[in-house]
């Protein structure tokens, strides 16, 4: 079986300044939400109580919302979570006098309105700490950007560094955006899978770049963007066959990993999609406005794999 | 070489096949020994009530005994808690079913994190700004009777808000001559001159005191918080210090925060009293306590001791407790250190005890909320041990110690229980994660079928995709997931939600490898090179590729570990691992197996890699 039979290298780089400008649109796009409507941060990150009670009936969402008032706490976000059985409350930072008290309060009340109440899992983070969490979270993602961009910088040339971490940083803002957007809950899961998506759709930039650098040995006379065209064209169907089993895997982590790996799939699954794009339609340009020249990946004359034989007929 | 690691990583993946049995683990909560003595009294004790563990497993600190059911394993609790008193911690545990030989060879399975099994993760901050308040208002007090004593005159001495202590002198000849008292009394002072003009001098602590305070305060807060673990009856509790100032603790399988809350934030006292050597022990013991005295318990045997009702010294005016070794006899000793107002009191209580011996007691207050008659109560529970009771040998003062203990184990106990009952600072839990036992199995679950889902989906794919080589890429594939199973289990590494994920996701990334060599292979193929060449020329050129996919990846998982924390961590260390077991599956193991079908054949024509005949 075979999905891509393509004879010709498809002309990307005529249409470079056309995917560019998508990208720039959809990056602007996401750069608007995150402004304006910012990220809806779990309590990983701003600090607060999130509790999931089980009832053995569906739960009366307008019970639970008394029983916390009675308490207190006024409009607290209770939801269904998974099941119309299984409830989620979210208590904020600022209105927890008690600390780490508060949940055995609210389980106490909410097994007195309803007996059956069953707390399943309690999360309490303070204040402190969600800062914090925070903080290294803006950490790590300077850090594999780093990491990345002098890696590349190692392996190819300063101009693929970039390329790949401009193409990457723009789809975790895609990511972010989306979230903003549908103002998702991001929790320390989510930022984990920015993360790998980070370090996951490198991979591709990294395996066109490869080609690039092939190429540029073996097809001598041919120009730049025909070059990167060919190389892209060469990769495309294992870009899209690889991409497609990660998605896989991910998928089925959507469909069976429950709620608490919902939208960790979910920021993977998004990660992957513009992926596929930006590391090959994003990076690639970006390259070649950089100016990529033969010179800076091909050194000396250089004889060895493949470099001897003629350019190869597609 | 590639056998070997495949039949080393089956052995150490298997361990995590066997399910675990309920067990209970009994465990001295205070340096009671645990031997065969322990397992006859575990015996009888169950006998008598007709329950019979399947096997009962002696270790050096603990005895493990499995049982057929939950209910066996409940209603032996109950009986043991009973009948071996509170010398002995008798917890709930899941007890791997490893065979024995696994067992030998080091092969066990990975331990579950807490959102897989449910319990109680808790992390404590220790409030430092507490401590070192504690220990100015120390120097307040300090210096004024040092000041009263030398006859230095003064206005006022006070904490600052922002820390230090100010001394305002009446004139400048008193302002010297206390600046000297304060150089030659107060050693890890830091002493730096006030306002010009108003003969002022602020005291703060030196840099190097204030490190060793902060070290003290956190090192016992670890000590009680583990001793009060104990009382919990958890198997497996971690306690362990993160960063400066925090202390994480997980209770595995515990449900009642409330209560684990009320034991953890006990808060616990000392006292100083003298042993009552004039009335009968014996007597005292069989119910006729004499009217000045009372009978205590020793905390490392639980031996009666009678001691004087009247308090000498109360724990608070102990600045620091340190074990050492005496240098007249070269025994482990404790030296401890009053305040001056200590020193006055104990000055004067044992000019006249000398020859007498002193004990310390241990006193703990808890509140417990206990469920009486339907309606929940708070009690509050009071726990009085004496820790140490040593002869008085001359008067004692600002500094004496205790000589005579058994060990240096000993000493330091002893040491760190003084500074626990004398300063500790206060502590707060700062996050806290409960999952329930029901979730946990659910999680297990959930992250099993992710995990099995996306192999199925990738093999079926890869399977028509690539035939023979699709194969191969599964076998590899699924040797990945056995490897990354063994290392994890060998690494001891502890299972989360979040670390089954980065399984499945490994899963989907492995196979990237797989997929760049056969493309490549089919592309040798189509541009007319012979299959034999082409396939070892899919490999190699792929390699490099591979190798760089591949560390990209490495730095963002890398990146996670060190700034990730607690659940994220889990995900990192599995993303980490998976990757290098993937590179050695997907290239060497596919590599073998593509061999072993196809390199004995000389004259190879076509190879079942799909169609590449599209030219």
């Amino acid at each position: 079986m075979e999905f891509f039979k393509i004879r010709k290298d498809i002309p990307f780089m005529r249409h470079a300044l056309v995917f560019n400008v998508i990208s720039l649109i959809t990056f602007v796009l996401a750069v608007v939400f995150l402004a304006t409507r910012g990220l809806n941060f779990g309590v990983d990150f701003t600090g607060g109580t999130v509790m999931e009670v089980n009832y053995p009936h569906p739960a009366e969402l307008s019970k639970i919302r008394e029983t916390l008032t009675g308490l207190g706490y006024h409009d607290v976000p209770v939801q269904n979570f998974g099941t119309s059985m299984d409830i989620i409350i979210r208590l904020p930072a600022k209105q927890v006098e008690g600390g780490s008290k508060l949940s055995e309060t609210v389980s106490a009340a909410l097994r007195e309105s309803d007996p059956g109440a069953q707390v399943r899992r309690v999360e309490f983070v303070g204040p402190q700490v969600g800062q914090e969490l925070l903080d290294n979270g803006g950490l790590a993602l300077l850090f594999v950007s780093i990491g990345i961009v002098i890696y590349l910088w190692f392996r190819f040339e300063w101009k693929f560094g970039v390329a790949a971490i401009i193409a990457n940083l723009h789809d975790v803002v895609i990511i972010l955006g989306f979230f903003s957007f549908f103002q998702w809950d991001f929790s320390l899961s989510v930022l984990a899978a920015v993360l790998a998506v980070l370090g996951y759709s490198v991979n591709e930039s990294v395996v066109v770049f490869d080609r690039v650098r092939e190429n540029f040995r073996k097809m001598r006379e041919t120009p730049v963007p025909q070059i990167i065209d060919n190389a892209i064209t060469r990769t495309l169907s294992r870009t899209i066959i690889t991409h497609g089993c990660t998605q896989l895997a991910v998928l089925s982590m959507l469909f069976f990993g429950g709620e608490t790996l919902h939208y960790f799939a979910l920021a993977l699954t998004i990660g992957i999609l513009c992926g596929i794009y930006s590391s090959v339609l994003v990076a690639s340009p970006i390259i070649m406005w950089l100016g990529v020249k033969r010179s800076d990946l091909v050194k000396a004359p250089i004889k060895k794999e493949g470099a001897d034989q003629p350019a190869q007929r597609f | 070489m590639v056998a070997v690691i495949l039949v080393a990583g089956f052995v150490y993946a298997l361990p995590n096949l066997y399910g675990s049995d309920p067990a209970l683990q009994i465990s001295s909560s205070r340096g009671a020994e645990i031997g065969e003595l322990t397992e006859l009294q575990v015996n009888v004790a169950l006998d008598k009530e007709k329950i019979k563990p399947p096997r009962i497993e002696l270790s050096p600190g603990s005895l493990l005994m499995r049982f057929d059911s939950e209910d066996a394993q409940l209603k032996a609790q109950g009986i043991l808690k009973k009948a071996l008193g509170r010398d002995y911690v008798v917890a709930l545990n899941l007890a791997p079913a490893t065979p024995a030989w696994m067992h030998k060879v080091g092969a066990e399975p990975m331990f579950l994190g807490l959102d897989l099994r449910g319990g109680v993760h808790f992390l404590m901050e220790v409030d430092m700004d507490a401590a070192i308040k504690k220990a100015e208002e120390r120097y307040v007090s300090d210096l004024r009777s040092l000041f009263r004593e030398k006859k230095v005159r003064y206005k006022t001495i006070s904490r600052r808000d922002q820390g230090g202590v100010l001394i305002r002198f009446q004139d400048a000849t008193q302002q010297e001559a206390g600046v000297k008292l304060i150089g030659d009394n107060i050693r890890d002072a830091k002493i730096t001159a006030g306002e010009a003009g108003e003969y002022q001098t602020l005291v703060t602590i030196s840099e190097p005191s204030m490190i060793a305070t902060r070290k003290n305060a956190l090192q016992q807060n670890i000590t009680t918080l583990r001793n009060r673990v104990n009382e919990l009856g958890v198997a497996e509790p971690v306690i362990q210090q993160q960063g400066a100032n925090r202390v994480v603790v997980e209770l595995p399988g515990v449900q009642d925060t409330a209560r684990a809350k009320e034991i953890l934030g006990a808060t616990a006292t000392l006292e100083f009293r003298l042993v009552d050597g004039e009335h009968s022990l014996k007597d005292a013991v069989e119910g006729r306590v004499p009217p000045g005295s009372r009978l205590y318990k020793e905390r490392a045997n639980g031996s009666p001791i009678l001691l004087e009702k009247q308090v000498l010294l109360t724990g608070d005016h102990i600045i620091d407790a340190a074990s050492g070794i005496d240098p007249s006899s070269g025994g482990p000793d404790v030296s401890i250190t009053l305040d001056s107002k200590g020193d006055i009191i104990m000055r004067n209580e044992t000019r006249d005890a000398v020859g007498k011996r002193m004990a310390v007691v241990f006193i703990e207050t808890k509140t417990e909320t206990v469920e009486e008659n339907g309606v929940m109560v708070k009690k509050k529970e009071v726990v009085e041990e004496v820790i140490n009771a040593a002869t008085i040998k001359e008067q004692l003062g600002k500094r004496f110690h205790i000589t005579g203990l058994d060990s240096t184990q000993e000493a330091r106990n002893l040491a760190l229980l003084l500074r626990a009952g004398a300063l500790a600072a206060p502590i707060e839990i700062i996050e806290e994660r409960t999952v329930g036992p029901s979730l946990g199995a659910e999680n297990i679950a959930r992250g099993f079928h992710s995990v099995w889902a996306g192999f199925a989906a990738i093999a079926v794919f890869v399977i028509i995709y690539y035939l023979v080589f699709g194969v191969t890429a599964v076998i590899a594939l699924a040797i990945n997931v056995v490897l990354l199973f063994a290392l994890l289990s060998l690494l001891h590494a502890t299972l989360t939600l979040p670390g089954m994920a980065g399984i499945a996701l490994t899963v989907g990334m492995a196979i990237d490898a797989n997929v760049l060599i056969n493309e490549r292979i089919r592309e040798e193929l189509r541009n007319g090179n012979s299959p034999q060449a082409s396939i070892s020329a899919g490999y190699e050129r792929a390699f490099g590729t591979i190798l760089d996919t591949n560390i990209t990846t490495l730095i963002a998982g890398l990146a996670l570990f060190l700034f990730g924390s607690g659940p994220i961590r889990g995900f990192a260390v599995v993303l980490c691992l998976g990757i290098l077991t993937s590179m050695f599956s997907a290239v060497m193991v596919s590599r073998g197996l593509v061999n072993l079908i196809y390199g004995y054949r000389r004259k190879l024509t076509r190879l079942s890699i799909g169609n590449t005949q599209w030219k």
